[in-house]
């Protein structure tokens, strides 16, 4: 076709005339590309509401910082780095991208801004971007082939392996910078074969090296090229955009979407259903997740934004212990669900009733939804964005709406609405570890009633630190250092009920609401103008789920800040050969981002040496769970704990310091049961300080 | 099928701490939680499946007072259709026969097919269902752990034997069954689905109601009356081995086989 072309001045033409050619393949690809994007918002329009369209400013905010910042991907060095790379190709490359795909229907048609010296720069860059693209994509075929990293396996109970998807997404990209290039080179060694002034390329780029390929090639040959070049990136880069939706490369669409409309507050539960207050939940007739129209359009954007890259699971503590849950897969299935649900070609559910197939039983199971610990792991990773627990939670609201709750949990659950607290203990016992002999007489404390007995702090003991006779030590030195600083302080003893934080995460909406309310009016009532905890579960509860409560602090901030002070000094640690490790508990570190108040005052303490393991502050490994995650007897090959506290020992300390009485249950469980006995124990930082604090008597002398 | 279920309820026993009142002949009462005796919870579970199963509805009843409506709404919650209050002051203090008196002249206002009840109530001592089923000439299998609906109104049902062995049976209906715990898991009853049928109306029934024989009932006719309570004394407590793992080991291998555990 192309034979007898003995100029560039011909070869224009030729490209002319394929216009027709290529306008088609515009159009079809665009309207492709459209009607496949639409057939996939046909559930998001059918999912519930959800609250995503206020802050523009915040959430443009999270794009610079997390789409165009890539703040998460350096997490990951490697793959972080490839991304990173590839990213910035693109989005250097876009510009050029389209104005290549006009050039096919207007020959002459230049960016405008991209005309003389500007376009000459701008395509130096591109020239590179596009290297820097391919060589990423070998790279990254290499990693997927060769070394195959252990986070991308798919385990059985998922499906088959995605390498051979990823592979062909990966080569196709290869493809069109190679095509791109080729079609640049072709250009620039015909206008040199014609003697015709040339842009240079630039030197050691892929255009730069197919053009020195090409030097010796004939006219008619390099049209060919040139022609062949345009027709074959055309074709991929139509072939891709209409592929994307398909699978996992949809995120190059979606992500900036899924950024912005990212969920601003994450401290901040998911309320059942948006727009729907409080008072007026009794008339929502089910609640939670049942079917997939039942998840927020949002957490659907989520399902179709997964890049499938893993960082979730791999960071997951249910994971790594072989519970049956793997956050990757709770996405990546229902995505797999809409795709197969609402299928683009095929039979269309439009205007249909909801395909109604309960979620629970066919693609998720039971125990992959009360696996979670709500640790935070998996959403702390995300490059995306993409919200977990919500849909944990809104799977669990659904299941103990429909009473699908194991027999574990029903006991607890029942003694925490009978009782107000999981163990069905007496309430009147509730402030007996206060009785304690010894401690009583160094530290009385008041049971506040507002009235005669009146505080300015409020100690919300919450039920472990009360009832379990193990952790009732860290609520008396929690008592103690309060007693030390010179608070004004009480507890609401049988008043109290227990904070909810986990009846909440549960799906026991309603019953968390009914403790919440009964610890508010209790809080109230007691005329206290701040609330101080040793526990990070009330903690969070207290700050984030409860309403119109004063100020709550945790004691290690309390405590951080004293030792300013200079109201808490310490005496030297006794045994010189102690390594201590700090263990950040989720909901003080990773939902609360209280990471360097313990730190703090850990080093404080004169001749404690501490060391940090691998995993910690916002990548800290869960303990294993809190609350009512104690009595849920999951199918797992090892105890979570275990594998922490084998972590401290790796970090080489024989002191694991933890902040929350939960991860001390898990924790020394752990000890036994990682045979660690002897070699190592576990002490809460309350604990700790108060052992370590100097008293006054102390000071006289 | 139109299952009757009759229920109880009872003070929880993992939410309460048991004590003897003052004169030692009750348990202190005042700071009780009560709540569905445990079996009773499995028999509305599994009525409710087998309404799933075959259709019908499923009534829950209970002598008792005001008190006692919560665990009718607790069990209309889980999924029952009807909770009916058998209540008067004349049913008071009546004993294992006394009760199922009562339970007789409501099931003969109505057209049950199969009326069930837990295997024992934790306070009592599992004597309403046979005795229920006699006074109505019904059959009776106690101790059932599957039912299955077989055609022309007959059941297969299985009791555990010693050894976990089962046996199975064939029962006409109507008939009644006592029914064991573990038969299958109760779902759970969530704050929502309590709220949600807090208002319902709870039918009453007193003695006149039902026409029974006020001559069995209540305290005067019951012919078993407790006397007593008795606490066992506390024992002596574990034996703590404070040896080596090593050592500890050997000593309990050694107790086990002194007491005939180890051959």
């Amino acid at each position: 076709m192309v034979e007898g072309i003995q100029s560039l001045a011909q070869l224009t033409p030729w490209l002319m005339q394929g216009r027709a050619l290529f306008l088609v393949i515009h159009v079809l690809g665009v309207v492709c590309f459209a009607y496949i994007v639409a057939i996939r918002l046909v559930p998001l329009l059918r999912a519930e509401r959800d609250f995503r369209f206020d802050q523009p400013l915040a959430r443009l905010g999270q794009v610079l910082k997390f789409w165009l910042g890539q703040w998460k991907h350096p997490r990951y060095k490697t793959a972080g780095t490839l991304h990173i790379l590839i990213f910035s190709g693109f989005i250097l490359l876009a510009i050029r991208a389209f104005t290549v795909l006009i050039v096919g229907v207007s020959y002459n048609f230049v960016m405008p801004g991209l005309s003389g010296e500007t376009g000459h720069i701008y395509e130096v860059i591109t020239d590179y971007a596009a290297t820097v693209v391919f060589i990423c994509m070998v790279v990254a075929i290499i990693r997927r082939l060769v070394f195959k990293p252990a986070r991308y396996a798919v385990p059985a109970q998922f499906g088959k392996a995605h390498t051979a998807d990823a592979v062909f997404l990966l080569v196709l990209i290869a493809i069109l910078m190679v095509a791109d290039s080729l079609f640049e080179a072709a250009k620039a060694a015909g206008q040199i074969h014609q003697g015709q002034p040339v842009e240079a390329l630039a030197v050691l780029s892929l255009p730069w090296m197919l053009q020195i390929a090409l030097a010796s090639a004939s006219l008619p040959t390099l049209g060919n090229f040139y022609f062949g070049a345009y027709l074959l990136h055309e074709v991929t880069f139509y072939f891709l955009l209409c592929y994307r939706p398909f699978g996992i490369q949809f995120h190059v669409e979606t992500s900036l979407f899924n950024i912005y409309f990212s969920k601003l507050d994450r401290h901040a539960l998911k309320p059942v259903k948006w727009g729907v207050s409080d008072e007026h939940l009794d008339q929502v007739k089910s609640f939670g997740v049942k079917t997939f129209e039942d998840f927020t359009w949002k957490h659907m954007l989520d399902f179709y934004s997964c890049a499938d890259c893993g960082r979730c699971s791999d960071n997951c503590p249910a994971n790594a212990v072989g519970r049956p849950l793997s956050p990757r897969f709770i996405s990546i299935k229902a995505r797999d669900y809409a795709f197969q649900h609402y299928p683009v070609f095929g039979q269309r559910m439009f205007g249909g009733p909801n395909n109604g197939k309960p979620l629970i039983g066919n693609i998720y199971s039971e125990d992959e939804i009360w696996s979670c610990t709500t640790c935070g792991a998996c959403e702390e990773e995300c490059p995306l964005l993409v919200e977990y627990i919500d849909k944990i939670v809104d799977l669990r609201r659904g299941m103990v709406d429909d009473g699908n709750v194991p027999q574990s949990l029903q006991k607890p659950l029942k003694a925490l609405e009978s009782r107000g607290n999981p163990y069905g203990k007496l309430e009147k016992k509730r402030a007996e570890w206060t009785k304690a002999k010894e401690f009583q007489q160094t530290c009385d404390i008041k049971v506040l009633d507002g009235k005669t007995n009146a505080a300015e702090t409020l100690y919300f003991v919450d039920s472990i630190s009360s009832y379990d006779d193990r952790m009732q030590s860290i609520g008396r030195a929690t008592a103690k250092i309060l007693d030390h600083v010179g608070e004004s302080f009480g507890i609401l003893g049988a008043a109290e009920k227990d904070s909810g934080n986990e009846v909440r995460r549960f799906g026991e909406e309603m019953l968390f609401m009914a403790l919440r309310d009964h610890n508010v009016e209790a809080i109230k009532s007691s005329g206290v103008k701040r609330i101080v905890t040793a526990d990070p579960h009330a903690y969070n509860a207290l700050k984030h789920d409860y309403k119109d409560v004063p100020p709550v602090e945790h004691i290690s901030q309390v405590v951080a800040r004293e030792v300013k002070s200079g109201k808490i000094k310490f005496n030297p640690v006794e045994n010189a050969n102690s390594v201590y490790t700090y263990h950040d508990p989720c909901y003080l570190g990773r939902h609360n981002q209280i990471y360097d108040d313990p730190r703090d005052v850990l080093d404080a303490i004169p001749g404690l040496k501490r060391v940090e393991m691998n995993r910690s502050r916002d990548r800290s490994f869960c303990c294993g769970g809190g609350g009512l995650m104690l009595f849920y007897e999951p199918k797992e090959e090892q105890r979570i704990g275990a594998k922490r506290v084998q972590m401290a020992a790796e970090a080489g300390a024989n002191v694991l310091v933890t902040a929350c009485p939960f991860c001390m249950v898990n924790i020394e469980d752990a000890i036994k049961v990682a045979g660690l006995e002897g070699k190592m124990t576990a002490i809460d930082l309350a604990e700790l300080v108060e052992k370590q604090m100097v008293r006054e008597s102390q000071k006289v002398a | 099928m139109e299952i009757l279920v009759c229920v109880r309820r009872v003070p929880d026993t993992s939410e309460n701490e048991i004590e003897l009142n003052g004169a030692g002949n009750d348990i202190e009462r005042d700071e009780l939680v009560y709540s569905i005796n445990e079996p009773d919870n499995y028999a509305v579970e599994e009525a409710i499946q087998i309404v799933a199963r075959v259709g019908g509805k499923v009534t829950v009843v209970t002598v008792g007072g005001e008190d006692d409506e919560e665990i009718l709404r607790r069990e209309m919650a889980m999924g029952a259709n009807h909770g009916v209050l058998l209540s008067d002051d004349a049913f008071a203090g009546s004993d294992g026969r006394g009760i199922p008196v009562i339970l007789k002249a409501f099931v003969q206002k109505g057209n049950y097919d199969l009326i069930l009840t837990g295997v024992q109530a934790e306070d009592g001592g599992a004597q309403v269902g046979g005795m229920l089923a006699a006074m109505l000439d019904y059959p009776f299998a106690s101790l059932v752990n599957s039912i299955e609906v077989l055609d022309g109104r007959k059941l297969k049902i299985s009791r555990e034997i010693e050894g976990g062995n089962r046996e199975i049976s064939e029962i006409d209906l109507p008939c009644v069954l006592s029914i064991q715990t573990g038969i299958n898991e109760p779902r759970y009853v969530g704050m929502k689905g309590i709220r949600q049928v807090a208002s319902v109306p709870i039918p009453t029934y007193g003695a006149s109601d039902l026409g029974a024989d006020l001559n069995t009932v209540g305290t005067a006719a019951a012919k078993v009356k407790r006397v007593d309570y008795f606490v066992p004394v506390l024992g002596k407590g574990a034996e703590m081995l404070n040896g080596s793992r090593e050592e500890n080991v050997e000593k309990v291998l050694e107790l086990v086989a002194a007491k005939g555990g180890l051959k």
